[in-house]
């Protein structure tokens, strides 16, 4: 049990480590994501203002922008850039082999990976993202008591989403990536993926917006818990038995996607 | 049951029956139309890459196989270290199936391929070697006895804190050789180490590997394509050609069972006439007073008797003919024999299917 700590210890440091080798490229990366958001909400406030409402299918103004603050959020948790992309590469080059020969787990390994990838990427976005929530802070006014800002309960529930969704981001791609052993070439795959996970997972919009059926098919998919479902909670759009029936499915995704590819 | 090799030593360490490897592989005529009809249809054809291989390691043998590019060398040793599944055929080392990649296999034996990298590219070897620490679970006090005895050894101590991006070829390859001994593996699986490397770098590799081999006694398979390495360093040599084993022995036996000819050097005395050479045998080059003469090795008292009976001569060599060349025409010969075996299996095919 300590080895194997010591172990992961240890790749999560190396990989920390190579993380900081380029500061430029680090830095660079990790900034650009605040720009999208600046124009969605001119987009959003180009698209009330034309239909002349105040509310569109239950989201005011400030709350569709609250939403993408939110999404931005729970993207920065589960996308996982190049893991799939990595993952295809290595197979291709037959750099792979070094995980077939050494006694060492390929996913465990690349998941320790992206957790150095994450907390390297957090703490120096930490303070930017907290300058822009505060500068945001009139979107969120407001809120139902459901809500993150007012309750603790569903904060916790928030938070659990969040680490959840980085987990089944990450087997989500690592699955594709994992398609390489059969075919060499997964980039078509690959941005089939992107831009259906675009559309489900409610980063281009919020996902109870969909009509029926899109409503009860995106339900039953898992994408919806990349970006919508952390956002919808903190928004207090999914309380009480929903809510727990949301974090259910999600984890039962998770224990899936876990016992097919651990 | 997995041996423990030092309790044994006359049972083979590796161990391989009937072992056969075979890939499917797209065959694509040229030109777009042909990519059109490909969208729909495709040929493919049956590459056999290794076709049905016996061998025997024991421990503490230094093996080398020589083969032409594409002679199931690299697709043996892959197999040998669990990378790929067979076809067919079973083989075992140390009493492990490494096609089953267990954990306890893969903590006794290495794999360094010349021309891939395992290293972490950005940072230095160091990190990368404490990684292998963590990895192979080697305590504190050996990792670091392994580690100061191997770059001491391969003269790149100095070299460890720097990225390995920024290393030599010579280098990187003295580095992934120490990555790959430093929890000292039982059995060492050497994929052309020195390709692409100078003469000196292969030089200090050759000689490290000799001096590591001969202290530790582990066994090593090697590929190569530089006869010096496999000189140097193996006693027994295995020619692998179109996927078989065609030889198995000494280096020095190669020549006695591939070439059938000795290359003469005849010095004639100046006022020699030097006629007629050619019916002694093949003349390879003429530069009087010197003629390179290539005799069946058979004919060679014989000729040698008539030549010096008929002619004055001042000077003679006689030499087998360069183990290169040996060996290139081994590879030829695996290869055309080859060519007759799959046309008579057509052949075979195309009587099946006419009418009767």
């Amino acid at each position: 049990m300590y080895a194997r700590a010591a172990t992961w210890w240890t790749i999560l440091r190396i990989c920390l480590e190579e993380r900081l080798v380029y500061r430029g490229d680090f830095a660079l990366g990790t900034l650009m994501r605040f720009l999208p958001i600046v124009t969605q909400i001119f987009l959003w406030h180009a698209v009330f203002q034309a239909s002349g409402r105040t509310e569109l299918a239950g989201y005011a103004e400030p709350h569709v922008v609250a939403y993408y603050l939110l999404t931005m959020l729970s993207r920065a948790f589960s996308s996982m850039p190049g893991l799939a992309s990595g993952i295809t590469q290595q197979i291709r080059e037959g750099e792979v082999k070094k995980f077939l020969i050494q006694p060492v787990d390929m996913l465990g390994f690349l998941l320790l990976g992206r957790i150095a990838h994450k907390v390297a990427y957090y703490s120096v976005a930490f303070l930017p993202f907290a300058l822009v929530f505060f500068l945001c802070r009139g979107y969120f006014a407001d809120l139902p008591p459901e809500a993150a800002t007012h309750s603790i309960t569903t904060f916790a529930a928030f938070l659990a989403t969040l680490v959840m969704g980085f987990v089944l981001g990450y087997f989500l791609e690592a699955s594709l990536g994992l398609v390489g052993f059969w075919w060499l070439e997964v980039r078509s795959l690959l941005f089939v993926y992107m831009l259906l996970s675009f559309f489900l997972s409610g980063h281009m919009f919020p996902l109870d917006m969909l009509p029926e059926p899109w409503r009860s098919i995106v339900n039953v998919l898992p994408l919806q818990y990349l970006a919508y479902f952390p956002a919808a909670v903190f928004l207090g759009k999914i309380t009480g038995p929903e809510l727990l029936q949301g974090l259910c499915v999600e984890f039962s995704w998770m224990l899936f996607l876990l016992s097919r590819l651990a | 049951m997995p041996t423990d090799q030092k309790s044994n030593d006359s049972t083979p360490v590796v161990q391989i029956q009937g072992l056969t490897k075979s890939y499917r592989v797209y065959q694509k005529k040229e030109g777009l139309a042909a990519s059109l009809r490909g969208l729909f249809h495709r040929e493919y054809r049956e590459v056999k890459a290794v076709r049905g291989i016996d061998l025997a390691v024991k421990q503490g043998e230094f093996v080398a196989f020589l083969g032409p590019n594409g002679a199931g060398k690299t697709t043996t040793l892959k197999l040998l270290s669990g990378v790929i599944n067979p076809t067919s055929g079973e083989a075992k080392v140390m009493g492990y199936v490494p096609w089953k990649r267990e954990n306890a296999y893969r903590r006794r034996f290495a794999l360094v391929m010349g021309q891939k990298n395992q290293l972490w590219w950005d940072l230095p070897a160091q990190e990368s070697f404490r990684l292998h620490q963590q990895i192979y679970r080697i305590d504190n006090v050996s990792f670091e006895r392994t580690r100061d005895e191997l770059t001491e050894l391969l003269e790149i101590r100095e070299l460890l804190k720097q990225p390995v991006r920024e290393l030599s070829l010579g280098e990187r390859m003295k580095m992934e050789l120490t990555a790959a001994l430093l929890h000292s593996p039982d059995v060492l699986f050497l994929d052309e180490p020195t390709i692409g490397l100078d003469v000196v770098a292969q030089h200090n590799i050759q000689q490290f590997l000799k001096h590591y081999q001969a202290e530790r006694h582990i066994t090593i398979l090697l590929t190569s394509h530089y006869m010096k390495d496999v000189a140097a360093l193996c006693k027994r040599v295995v020619i692998i050609a179109q996927g078989r084993i065609e030889y198995d022995g000494s280096l020095s036996g190669i020549i006695d069972s591939f070439s059938g000819h000795k290359i003469v050097t005849l010095q004639f005395a100046e006022d020699d006439a030097m006629k007629e050479l050619e019916r002694f045998g093949q003349v390879l080059e003429t530069v009087p007073p010197r003629v390179k003469l290539r005799i069946p090795r058979a004919d060679v008292p014989r000729t040698l008797a008539a030549i010096l009976s008929q002619h004055v001569i001042e000077d003679v060599v006689v030499e087998d003919p360069p183990l290169e060349e040996v060996i290139a025409d081994a590879f030829a010969r695996a290869r055309s024999d080859q060519d007759e075996r799959d046309g008579a299996a057509e052949d075979q095919v195309a009587e099946a299917e006419l009418p009767s």
